[in-house]
């Protein structure tokens, strides 16, 4: 089953989990099975539109899921999700 | 990278001393040390990332350093802007850190800019050094010293943090991507918490920041494999280093085939931020703390609600009824309409919000502690701590 890797600033929306486990068969597939089970992570991942929001970027193993099929990117056993969303720092 | 030249960059016998421990690794060498003594590095920032940055690319040669920095040493800046001490509370950062990076190496060529970084003033400031690393931290910045460095065609040696995870890469190369390729657009203001709303482990910056003075040091040095290309992602609870391939996107605006950015915009209003200049808090029902320090004297019928963290509740409270502002949606039941809410946090920020999300449900007694626990502290109780 495809592991996701949930960014710090997004854990307070998965109960805390840095990592979720989710079926799924594309990378479309798991992103939605993410945001079914949990429901706050909607808004952050994704515009009123659906789409996702481009300072969130995923990455299937190492590449950028821009660079393969996108959300159509087939997962075999054992790929990790990573969600990478920009971070700046802080506002000292 | 710079020529190296005879004159300009002959190491005296001191220098050679000072060194010695470069000299004698053939991956750096007399002619290493003397490509790190005609660099020329702009750090923008004397904070969390530039304090390890500057210090260690003094310790080890590097010419010529220039700091950006209009900030003031501020003593929650202590537990982990390592350049600064208690002495240079109140300080500007930029004087504190020249006295101890001269002390550590008074070859170094310091040149000090009091001044933000700005659309106006970026190009000419890049244009006089060779690496520009980037230690600030805010968005609008970032995308400044990115399309001010693929403009004037310097590497970014970016590092950024937030609470005990970092990233690191070096953009803006002429084959690599930059920074928009990344992230083609900020995230909407509020939405990513600064240290001071979200905390920082105080050792992160010291991890990332030594990588981007090594990422610095290779690039002058040539060397090794820099993370052009590659976006470094730092766990530090997990002490966990992975790595993400980064390309250079064709269609980049700033660095791609067809650029349509050819000059600096207004870096705020992309982010958002110009239209909110004012916080979302100026127009929800407020209180005072004073008046509430009036009706609490008068045993008025009140009900606090204190929409922090639990852990922040232990530090110090006014024994408020405690729903973590995010949790408020799911708990507000617990609350009842008809008696008058004060709602406070720690400066009145999230308080706002979950008034105004209590007015949109049907609230109609509910009130923002202006100021939250903060101004609590500062004008009725001095004895309560401030955080």
């Amino acid at each position: 089953m495809p592991q996701i890797q949930i960014p710090s600033p997004l854990r307070q929306y998965t109960g805390k989990q840095a990592t979720v486990q989710v079926p799924a068969a594309s990378v479309g597939e798991a992103l939605k099975g993410l945001v079914a089970q949990h429901p706050d992570l909607q808004r952050h991942l994704y515009t009123d539109e659906g789409k996702l929001r481009a300072f969130v970027n995923v990455y299937v193993n190492d590449e950028d899921m821009r660079y393969l099929d996108k959300e159509a990117t087939t997962l075999k056993d054992g790929d990790t999700i990573s969600i990478v969303p920009s971070i700046a720092g802080g506002i000292s | 990278m710079p020529t190296v030249t005879e004159t300009a960059t002959t190491l005296t016998n001191d220098e050679i001393l000072r060194y010695s421990r470069h000299l004698i690794m053939p991956e750096v060498g007399m002619e290493g040390q003397q490509k790190l003594k005609a660099a020329k590095v702009l750090c923008i920032g004397a904070g969390g990332l530039g304090s390890p940055l500057a210090l260690y690319l003094t310790a080890a040669g590097v010419g010529t350093l220039g700091i950006v920095d209009f900030d003031v040493v501020d003593y929650t800046n202590l537990q982990r802007q390592i350049i600064h001490t208690t002495e240079d509370v109140g300080r500007k950062k930029l004087d504190s850190a020249a006295d101890k990076l001269t002390a550590i190496n008074p070859f170094l060529n310091l040149r000090l800019f009091e001044t933000k970084l700005t659309s106006a003033n970026a190009l000419e400031l890049f244009r006089e050094f060779d690496i520009i690393a980037d230690g600030t931290d805010n968005f609008p910045t970032r995308y400044l010293v990115n399309d001010a460095c693929v403009l004037t065609g310097k590497p970014n040696v970016y590092g950024s943090i937030f609470r005990f995870e970092g990233q690191a890469s070096v953009f803006a190369t002429e084959e690599g991507p930059c920074y928009r390729c990344l992230y083609p657009e900020p995230p909407p203001p509020g939405l990513v918490p600064s240290c001071a709303e979200g905390g920082v482990l105080g050792i992160l910056p010291g991890l990332v920041g030594v990588i981007q003075a090594t990422e610095t040091i290779k690039l002058i040095l040539g060397a090794g494999d820099s993370l052009v290309g590659r976006l470094l992602l730092v766990d530090a609870l997990g002490m966990k280093f992975r790595e993400l391939k980064l390309r250079k996107n064709p269609e980049c605006p700033a660095c791609g085939k067809n650029r349509t950015i050819t000059k600096l915009i207004d870096y705020e209003e992309f982010c958002g931020i110009r239209g909110q200049e004012e916080p979302a808090g100026n127009d929800v029902p407020a209180i005072s703390v004073e008046e509430l320090k009036k009706k609490l004297d008068a045993k008025a019928d009140i009900f606090i609600l204190d929409v922090r963290e639990p852990h922040e509740y232990q530090i110090c409270n006014l024994k408020g009824y405690l729903i973590p502002v995010g949790d408020l949606p799911k708990r507000v039941s617990e609350l009842d309409s008809s008696r008058e809410i004060i709602a406070h946090c720690k400066m009145g920020g999230r308080s706002a919000k979950a008034v105004n999300f209590l007015r949109r449900t049907g609230f109609k007694k509910v009130y923002n502690l202006t100021g939250g626990i903060t101004a609590w502290a500062e004008k009725i109780d001095p004895k309560m701590p401030k955080y």
